[in-house]
């Protein structure tokens, strides 16, 4: 059997994953992309993961910008060039080539950056090489033929050196890359992309070829963050995820008793629907109220009210979130949907889910997302979550505003087939005053109520309507 | 004709010190094409400046770390350090007058 060529790790979060275990170790890999995609970026972080994390020096040969720019530019990211660099992890070699300054006369080669290339590798021992970006030499030498032939030369020379290198180049515009390079480099080629489709910025990688492995070929979304490049490779997650026979109070006694009286599965994912003003919020800060009773850490996804609003509103049902806040089981996240594009959103969550030991994640309202994308994307993005979530076994509820146009039980999103329980409230005008009403619509694996119940907010949380003459003696006192 | 030695070398004939030429001819071995360049730079010399000018050989196997301080890519190169401004020239001069175009030995035609 033949031997299987190894792979490299870059160390760039869901690369790897993609990939199948890194690039192609001892080979060059492309990786094209227009103006501003991520090339320079991503060729540096596999530098500098490599340096940090596998012991792997590494040459940034920069024909753009000057060791000092880019040390600069990526200071934000948390790369610190300037250690790496001390501490001979790193070398930066700007090559620069003014054209008016020179003259062409006659046969000539690419010696000159061999002896770089070849001595900076040597003085640190460099396992990792990055080209960022030859191809402006072909705005620098004028005889491509030469150049041609050298650029082969120089593929060669990384090959035999067994150098893991990548070099960037300009998208071209029939081509994958401006003058040709995929022609010598062809183990490994990744496309990065940039969109801007409403207003909305999405950055996706695909890997177009991958000689002699494996490799996922969808476009991958993948984010520019505060500690690197994030590829989203979570399409890969399955269902396979462990149900719970546990049940879990939704901090509702009459809720509770409609699900059987035992209240939600734990880990599963369950939506709350309902019109504008029926109370979704407060159905969710009953929940997160009884998981933090437990001792048990929530998310507050908020897109539509900041947190001190909610936090407020809460406390007029007798909810005291700021408690939950300050002993750290309680965390808000308040954002506008409209802030950045989906897979941050996505991305975010998965990242505080991650950082935060959660066990309950609400997400109000899951409507608002849909501003930020297609229903298609918005679809798959959730799909992504909750599969993310059930894989993690957290219990997620999400709210859903439904308009009264489109009928009361229809989501907008269409999602409710990815929920297991459903709950309905409602609005219901009766004897000249209004009231509302909750039902389960369904909930899988569970003996549930098929009654709409009557309820009303009261400075104690949800309550149940006794009956029709006590709220109406109750409405009359209020008027 | 005169080879290249492997270390660094000086032909200087100054006659006059303030317009003194002084030119480094990076190379990289004693590849063919460096000693093109050597021998035609050689003659440009004799011809044009004679008796004022200063010829380095810089052999980049031997001090590679002299090639980023110049810019150095294509070899041979030819970098006229003095007088100012500093002009390259790469290849190995056998066009004759775009070498004379490039060392400002010649105006533009």
């Amino acid at each position: 059997m033949a031997e299987v060529f190894s792979k490299s790790r870059t160390g760039i979060k869901g690369l790897d994953e993609i990939t199948g275990g890194g690039l192609p170790a001892g080979r060059p890999t492309l990786v094209c992309g227009s103006a501003g995609c991520g090339k320079t970026l991503l060729a540096l972080e596999f530098l500098v993961r490599g340096a940090t994390l596998y012991d792997e020096p590494g040459v940034f040969m920069a024909f753009e910008e000057t060791a000092d720019e880019l040390t600069s530019n990526v200071a934000s990211l948390g790369f610190d060039l300037g250690d790496l660099i001390a501490r001979r992890k790193l070398h930066v070699d700007y090559v620069h080539i003014e054209r008016s300054e020179i003259e062409e006369t006659g046969e000539f080669d690419l010696d000159g950056l061999f002896v770089r290339l070849g001595h900076a590798v040597d003085s640190i021992g460099a396992k990792r090489v990055a080209l960022d970006t030859l191809e402006t030499l072909f705005a620098s030498l004028s005889n491509e033929m030469i150049l041609r032939a050298e650029l082969r030369r120089l593929f060669r020379w990384l090959k035999d050196k067994g150098m893991t290198a990548i070099i960037t180049a300009e998208r071209g515009n029939n081509s994958l890359t401006r003058h040709g390079i995929e022609e010598y480099v062809s183990d490994c080629v990744i496309l990065l992309d940039h969109r801007v489709t409403e207003q909305i910025s999405t950055r996706r990688l695909r890997v177009v070829k991958y000689r002699g492995s494996l490799h996922g070929t969808n476009d991958y979304p993948f984010l520019i963050d505060e500690q690197g490049i994030v590829v989203l490779p979570i399409t890969s997650i399955g269902l396979t995820n462990e149900a719970s026979d546990e049940r879990i109070s939704s901090g509702i006694p009459l809720l509770d008793a409609m699900l059987g009286a035992k209240g939600f599965y734990r880990g599963s994912s369950i939506l709350v629907s309902g019109t504008a003003g029926t109370g979704k919020t407060s159905v969710a800060a009953h929940f997160v109220n009884a998981a933090c009773q437990r001792g048990e850490r929530c998310l507050y996804f908020s897109f539509e009210e900041s947190m001190s609003q909610v936090v407020r509103n809460m406390r007029s049902i007798g909810i005291d979130f700021q408690r939950w806040i300050k002993y750290g089981l309680l965390k808000f996240h308040a954002v506008r949907p409209s802030e950045y594009g989906l897979e941050r959103h996505l991305l975010t969550m998965h990242k505080l889910v991650d950082e935060f030991k959660l066990s309950v994640v609400v997400v109000d309202p899951i409507t608002n997302l849909t501003l930020t994308g297609s229903l298609g994307d918005v679809q798959a993005a959730l799909m992504r979550l909750i599969d993310l979530l059930k894989t993690e076994q957290l219990t997620s509820l999400f709210t859903s505003l439904s308009h009264v146009s489109t009928g009361l039980e229809q989501t907008v999103v269409g999602m409710s087939s990815l929920m297991d329980t459903w709950i309905v409230l409602q609005d219901i005008e009766s004897g000249g005053g209004r009231t509302r009403g909750i039902c389960v619509l369904k909930s899988r694996g569970m003996a549930h109520s098929n009654q709409v119940q009557e309820f009303r907010f009261t400075d104690r949380g949800l309550q149940p309507t006794k009956s029709l003459n006590e709220e109406k003696a109750e409405n009359g006192r209020l008027k | 004709m005169k080879k290249p030695k492997a270390s660094t070398k000086a032909t200087s004939k100054v006659e006059d010190s303030e317009a003194i030429w002084v030119l480094y001819l990076y190379v990289a071995g004693q590849s063919p094409k460096s000693l093109t360049a050597f021998a035609n730079l050689k003659k440009i010399c004799e011809e044009h400046l004679a008796g004022k000018y200063r010829i380095e050989i810089i052999d980049l196997l031997e001090t590679p770390q002299l090639a980023s301080g110049d810019q150095i890519l294509a070899i041979p190169t030819l970098v006229r350090k003095l007088p100012e401004p500093v002009k390259k020239i790469i290849g190995d001069l056998s066009n004759t007058e775009r070498a004379l175009v490039g060392l400002n030995l010649r105006p533009v035609s």
